[in-house]
């Protein structure tokens, strides 16, 4: 154990020195972050930033501010995997590249945990949050408070993965953090405390965040739109929620106990005194495979909205596309033990989990033709959602067959833990979640910000993506079967397996220019907003409610509730005959903003932060300072405000006359 | 104004509605999560590596004793709601104070229970059946802890601003907590206690 002091716990100066990267990474953020703080006392912006946004409870903001941090978090996700090729070329025979053993153990540890929690994650809820309310034709969620609170939590958790960094170090015990690699013997440090932390503050966000939706979802749609009449978007979202409820707790509880064993030197996952580290393992994906369906599962509902509305059609099998993802979330519970089937349960056990695991693929299957089907005769526009969508099919597509492909246990026992593992798993969450969601943004990014994205840039994009991840991954396949295993910093040359390197860093470069046009198309864009803005509310010739209001849409959503009649009821309505009166508005009663999320945001972090180095004064001032917050939030007597009649007509005579 | 008045009302029964329904989804969550705690306790509570057995360290009439006082406090906490449905402020308060009481007194056996172990020399960090059984009933009265700290910061509502419609919402989603504690620790006399200890 370390020396710990009272003020500082063992946090010490030590703790700031670090190599040349990690510093020069450190330092620019420091002078980055002096350079927007110098902006914004420039231009006068703090009171706009604070009250408009910061504070802001409207779902529409918040779905912002989590694609503002999950692109953040995605560029340090994208340079870590850049960084970790690079050594795997440099690093071959006499040469043993940049990067120290310790370093590259962070940073591949950094890298799944980054991507997973908070840019896949991140990006997901950035799209729920937006659109949501929209879809199901509310004017909020059910507990606008409790969202902004989740926000802050999730920013909370990115935030403590960003400064291990350079406070300490991160975990180097791979993104779930098996004992007893991950228990205090082998790991004395802070790095699994900095990942447990990180975890459990944004995972309580999680778990808050899907209790809203859920309550929303399923008390606050429109009139008229019963469970079948639902979007598939929100279909997926609400199953989603249900997997989030069923599974966060557990990762709550496992990562728990994982603390309870580094701090209080209790037994649950320790080799020694009748501890179980194999329990650890179950535990984990227990909550660790119901983690990708709730992944993958908005992408599968992005793509049942783009799908129809670029053919020009109805979707294709809508019963069959809510049953197919019912079943994958039934199953996706009774899978879990496929990322172990080399602990040696035996058989039987063994063959359970490969049938079920065969299984989900049906389901699947079913959801990728019905949306062939869809496009099937339809009036087909090529444009970059679409790509996107295309991409999705190849390359998911080859992920899910060698997935059934590992299913099988022998199989899977000579590529354990290989890069072929490697490669499938970024097979489905690259070209499936990832596509998904930017093919989602470039559909939604003019209902969100109000002007269309450039669409030549965008189809650029794609294209890198696509031939990027080919280029990059198919290698990783062939490495795999050569026996390369995950996580090597360091091979001979002999084994051959240089050249594939080469090839596989190539392809991250070229993913990298694809993330180069997407800059630049946001920026471009940005310049011609004028020229692309979307002033009828409806550049797509959409088919949901989202469509119907203005874009951006007006604070309140929607002046009067929708009511709906049919699936697709935006398209409904645009075809029906349905009386032009004079709208009848009524006065529209919406929650005010408060700063309260804030604050038990940056207490978490504080709490997190003491936590890790073991200060025990600051712990308290957390988590003190959670509860007062909790408790001031309580008893706040006016937490909601009514738009009059006559500023709703404001509002709406202006969209009206653009 | 009337309409406004109307308004007010009809906005605040849905909000009831969502944050009822919402407190029961979160109560969902909780389950899941002691069901993982008692799972862990169900593979590693022969693992005693050499030390006493649940036989041998629990007494059954002591936990007995905790279970009775707490189903005591599940019933004092439903005639407090009896007399929030009677709009009677003064007996919520009584009732409710009477639920606090219990509710310090299961704390101060399960401390008890808690302090005999650890002076034996049985502490969590003895084993791993110990580290199980410390961490599922340390959950537990963990969150008998929040639900007394909650239930002092609703009286105090409750005594400044009456039996308003957010008060009894709030005294609502309590008294769920509260059975909710009382279901799953139900399920902790019979699988720690009843089959462990005899």
């Amino acid at each position: 154990m370390m020396d710990t002091t009272y003020l500082f716990g063992r946090l010490t100066l030590d703790a700031f020195k670090h190599d040349m990267i990690e510093t020069a990474v450190g330092v620019s953020a420091l002078l980055i972050g002096i350079a927007i703080t110098a902006l914004l006392t420039y231009y006068k912006k703090w009171r706009w930033l604070w009250y408009d946004w910061l504070t802001s409870v409207d779902h529409k903001k918040i779905g912002v501010m989590y694609l503002i941090v999950a692109t953040i978090m995605l560029f340090k996700g994208v340079v870590e995997a850049l960084m970790m090729r690079a050594q795997q070329v440099l690093s071959v025979g006499d040469s043993y590249g940049y990067l120290s053993s310790p370093h590259f153990q962070q940073i591949f540890t950094a890298h799944g945990t980054n991507m997973i929690f908070f840019v896949a994650m991140g990006l997901t809820f950035a799209l729920i949050n937006f659109l949501v309310p929209l879809q199901i034709g509310a004017r909020d969620v059910a507990f606008p408070f409790l969202n902004s609170l989740s926000f802050w939590l999730f920013a909370a958790g990115a935030a403590l993965l960003v400064i291990s960094m350079n406070i300490g170090v991160f975990s180097s015990a791979g993104w779930v953090a098996y004992p007893p690699l991950s228990g205090i013997e082998y790991s004395p440090g802070v790095g699994v405390d900095y990942w447990i932390w990180s975890v459990q503050i944004s995972g309580a966000g999680t778990l808050l965040s899907g209790v809203n939706f859920l309550v929303t979802i399923l008390n606050m749609r429109c009139p008229g739109m019963t469970l079948m009449k639902m979007p598939l978007f929100i279909w997926s979202v609400l199953i989603v929620l249900v997997l989030i409820i069923f599974a966060f707790p557990i990762l709550t509880a496992t990562a728990g106990m994982l603390s309870l064993d580094r701090f209080f030197g209790t037994h649950f996952f320790t080799p020694d005194a009748g501890g179980s580290p194999m329990m650890y393992i179950n535990l984990i994906w227990a909550w660790g495979h119901p983690e990708v369906y709730i992944l993958i599962m908005p992408a599968f509902g992005i793509f049942s909205e783009i799908v129809p509305v670029f053919s020009e059609k109805r979707i294709f099998g809508y019963v069959s596309m809510v049953w197919a993802m019912g079943s994958i979330a039934f199953f996706s519970f009774l899978v879990w033990l496929h990322h172990f089937f080399t602990m040696g349960a035996g058989a039987n056990v063994n063959a359970f989990f490969a049938f079920m695991t065969m299984i989900i693929a049906v389901p699947t299957g079913v959801k990728i033709f019905n949306w062939l089907f869809t496009m099937l005769r339809g009036k087909i526009h090529f444009t970059s959602p679409m790509l996107w969508f295309m991409g999705f099919v190849v390359i998911f597509t080859i992920g899910g067959m060698d997935g059934v492909l590992m299913a099988v246990a022998p199989v899977d026992f000579q590529v354990h833990n290989s890069l072929f593992l490697i490669a499938h798993f970024h097979s489905v969450i690259i070209g499936g979640v990832v596509f998904g969601l930017f093919s989602g943004f470039t559909y939604w990014w003019p209902k969100i910000f109000g002007f269309k994205l450039n669409e030549k840039l965008g189809e650029y994009a794609a294209f890198c993506w696509i031939f990027g991840f080919l280029l990059a991954f198919i290698p990783l396949y062939i490495l795999g079967l050569m026996g390369a295993t995950r996580r090597l910093d360091h091979y001979e040359l002999s084994t051959g397996w240089r050249p594939l390197f080469i090839v596989a860093l190539a392809g991250g470069l070229v993913i990298a220019i694809g993330i180069f046009f997407q800059l630049l198309q946001i920026l471009v864009s940005f310049r011609d907003r004028k020229k692309n803005a979307d002033r009828t509310g409806d550049p797509w010739n959409g088919r949901t409610l989202e469509w119907s209001t203005s874009s951006p849409p007006p604070f309140y959503n929607f002046a009067v509730i929708p009511e709906v009649q049919d699936r697709d009821a935006f398209w409904t309505m645009k075809h029906g005959s349905h009386g032009e009166g004079k709208p009848r508005y009524e006065q529209i009663h919406m929650p005010k903003s408060t700063a309260i999320g804030v604050y038990i945001g940056a207490f978490s972090f504080l709490f997190g932060f003491a936590a890790i180095w073991q200060i025990l004064w600051l712990a308290i001032v957390g988590f003190i300072g959670i509860m007062a917050s909790l408790i001031v939030r309580l008893s706040d007597r006016s937490t909601s405000t009514y738009v009059a009649i006559e500023e709703i007509e404001k509002i709406e005579e202006e969209r009206g006359r653009a | 104004m009337n309409e406004h008045k109307h308004h007010a009302d009809l906005h605040f029964i849905e909000v009831s509605k969502n944050t009822i329904f919402g407190f029961w989804v979160y109560l969902m969550t909780d389950a899941i999560l002691f069901a993982t705690l008692f799972a862990t306790y169900a593979v590693l509570h022969d693992n005693t590596f050499g030390g006493p057995s649940a036989r041998e360290l629990f007494s059954l009439p002591h936990a007995l004793g905790a279970t009775i006082v707490l189903l005591a406090s599940s019933l004092t906490c439903a005639l407090a709601m009896v007399a929030v449905s009677k709009s009677d402020k003064t007996k919520t308060i009584g009732w409710y104070g009477a639920t606090f009481l219990l509710g310090v007194c299961f704390l101060a056996m399960v401390g008890t229970e808690f302090a005999r172990l650890i002076a034996s020399g049985n502490g969590w960090d003895r084993n791993a059946f110990l580290t199980a059984y410390f961490t599922l009933i340390g959950t537990h009265a963990l969150h008998i802890v929040f639900g007394l700290l909650f239930m002092i910061v609703f009286l105090w509502e409750v005594f400044r601003r009456g039996l308003v419609p957010v008060t009894i919402r709030r005294l609502t989603c309590l008294k769920l907590f509260w059975f909710f504690s009382y279901f799953i620790w139900i399920f902790m006399f019979g699988i720690v206690y009843l089959i462990g200890a005899s």
